[in-house]
């Protein structure tokens, strides 16, 4: 089933990625050829199988809950591309 | 021999003894880097103040007889993925040029408790994404077994400056083969640890349940000293393992007798990634030297091996499509130059602009992989496979105590041969995604030569069992004389080689 140039429009709203005309064009390509590599997946019988998310089996690792240092706010805005004295600044989000 | 040009253990017992400071060291290895520098490119960011500095410090606690440890005073690169506290890490990637971290990585600072001297940061596939390094929004780095070819990847700076005798000690990451691979191209050693052996924290992330830090390096001797002074759990890191770590040098034995080692059939055979005939000899060949030394060879299978690529290329992209959610241009990084209409539109400029196209393609196929109607198809899928994937490595591992596999299924290609094929470039790592699937360590060493470029013997051994890894490096390396080969002669041997070019 090939993607079509209006899936991979969609695939990149929901990415966040504002992909200009040539970039939509040639990803169509790109992504149709991989997929359909990928289609060998199908093929395999999983039923029963469990998924596996991680390897090793480590479950709710816990940690005592004690303060520590924390990091200055200065420093956690030193890389900041807008700052408004002690916020990130951005673009207006709610009218 | 010049300074530049000696292993870690080398320099150690140089300065332990007072034959030489650690500051002469680090002169001979900046100078070697400017001279090897405008040829590789291995470097993103060299940091010569830093390194004198270390170097100073370092000399100071061996001349009062306290040094830290065998690497103290030793020069190390370190990719620049990792986070380093006031120097900038940038991913090589647009959208962190000028990110400076506020922190270091645990590696790091087990780096800096270790006394190591930082020489700089090196360059890699943008956000390590790549196995040529030609990903790298700073240009591509070169092999220095030929400057025409790719040095692997996404480790190539790490493994180049290495192999090029511009540092002595590397720190890489490996998601899929990227501190294996290229150390295959570049004829080194470099080992990734068992999932969890090393903390992940201030490692930028790629895809998480499957990056690794691991050393790069000269020797086999040089990479258990690293590693031994890079592992262990860190609470700081959720899925670090709490594993005891063994002195991993003293496992360093050239004894071998009664090692069972598996061939696995399926890694020489894969449909559409063809292994050269000659690095399947070379590996053949590493199984027969290791049975004259009294290990017992034999043909294994892995059946599932044949999906490994599909599974990787659905898995590591839905992680990274999550993990690189946090490029915004909000809090750091790369910002697209406004006005904007609203948040959503810098979001997706700001992306767009700061991206490179290798990033953007996993950032969309995971989106997809993961989004509504496709997940059960891929995502859900390619988890059951690796299942699968790591149960045909438990059942090899009843059999065997180690695996040998090529590390790459080709000597180093030419820069530019697989940048507009995606698929291919993926298929070039089909002997080392298998082992990140399942989590286990393994190791890449030079194993011989095809018309001049180096091949690689990868060796896979059991969760946290990298001792019995290196020892068999170790005897192999001991049994062999292919690490001692060098590329780029320093001096005049450097400007004819690089003119001849």
């Amino acid at each position: 089933m090939p993607l079509t140039r209006e899936e991979v429009e969609h695939v990149a709203l929901l990415g966040r990625l504002e992909l200009t005309p040539e970039e939509l064009e040639r990803f169509t390509v790109q992504l149709n050829a991989i997929l359909e590599y990928f289609e060998q997946l199908r093929s395999i019988n999983t039923e029963g199988v469990p998924p596996t998310s991680h390897v090793i089996p480590l479950q709710n690792v816990f940690r005592e809950d004690v303060v520590e240092e924390s990091l200055p706010v200065e420093d956690a805005l030193q890389n900041a591309p807008s700052r408004l004295a002690e916020t990130f600044r951005v673009p207006r989000i709610v009218e | 021999m010049e300074f530049h040009e000696l292993t870690a253990h080398e320099i150690s017992g140089l300065l332990r003894r007072g034959e030489v400071s650690s500051v002469e060291v680090t002169e001979a290895l900046l100078h070697r880097i400017e001279e090897t520098e405008p040829h590789l490119k291995a470097y993103l960011t060299v940091t010569p103040e830093i390194a004198l500095e270390q170097a100073r410090a370092a000399d100071q606690r061996l001349r009062q007889g306290n040094p830290l440890g065998p690497l103290d005073g030793v020069p190390l690169a370190i990719k620049d993925i990792l986070c380093t506290k006031g120097v900038r890490t940038t991913c090589a990637s647009k959208i962190l040029e000028n990110f400076v971290p506020p922190y270091d990585a645990t590696v790091i600072s087990l780096c800096r408790k270790a006394g190591t001297v930082w020489l700089g940061k090196t360059n890699l596939d943008e956000f390590a994404m790549g196995s040529s390094t030609e990903n790298s929004a700073f240009g591509p780095t070169r092999n220095p077994w030929d400057l025409e070819r790719v040095p692997g990847g996404s480790s190539g700076g790490s493994a180049a400056a290495v192999a090029a005798s511009a540092a002595v000690l590397s720190l890489g990451t490996d998601t899929g083969g990227s501190i294996r691979q290229p150390a295959s191209l570049c004829g080194i050693v470099g080992l990734k640890p068992t999932y969890g052996r090393v903390s992940r924290f201030g490692l930028i992330a790629y895809a998480s349940s499957l990056d690794q830090v691991g050393p790069i390096t000269r020797d086999v001797t040089d990479c258990a000293l690293l590693m031994t002074a890079i592992s262990g759990h860190d609470p700081r890191d959720s899925t670090s393992a709490p594993v005891a770590v063994p002195d991993f040098r003293a496992a360093l034995a050239p004894d071998v007798a009664g090692l069972r080692i598996g061939i696995p059939r399926e890694f020489f055979e894969h449909e559409g990634a063809k292994v050269d005939a000659e690095v399947a000899q070379a590996i053949r060949s590493a199984a027969r030297k290791m049975e004259e030394m009294g290990a017992r060879c034999e043909e294994a299978s892995l059946p599932h091996m044949t999906y490994i690529i599909p599974v990787y290329y659905v898995l590591a992209p839905a992680e990274a499509s999550s993990n690189l959610a946090r490029y915004d241009g909000v809090a750091y990084g790369f910002r697209a130059p406004g006005p904007h209409a609203d948040i959503v539109e810098m979001f997706s400029r700001t992306r767009d602009q700061g991206f490179g196209p290798e990033v953007k393609r996993r950032i969309m196929l995971g989106t997809y992989a993961l989004s509504a109607g496709y997940y059960d198809a891929y995502y859900q899928k390619a988890q059951q496979v690796r299942t699968l994937i790591k149960q045909d490595f438990d059942r090899a591992f009843e059999r065997f105590d180690l695996l040998f596999t090529p590390t790459s299924p080709t000597v180093a290609f030419k820069i530019g041969a697989k940048t507009e094929d995606p698929l291919a470039m993926y298929l070039s790592d089909v002997g080392t995604i298998p082992v990140n699937l399942a989590g286990l360590p393994a190791i890449s060493l030079p194993a011989g030569f095809q018309d001049g470029l180096p091949i690689g013997l990868q060796i896979i051994g059991r969760p946290f069992d990298e001792a019995t890894i290196l020892r068999a490096a170790f005897a192999f390396e001991q049994a062999t004389d292919f690490h001692r080969r060098r590329s780029l002669p320093a001096g005049p041997g450097c400007k004819a080689l690089v003119a001849r070019g």
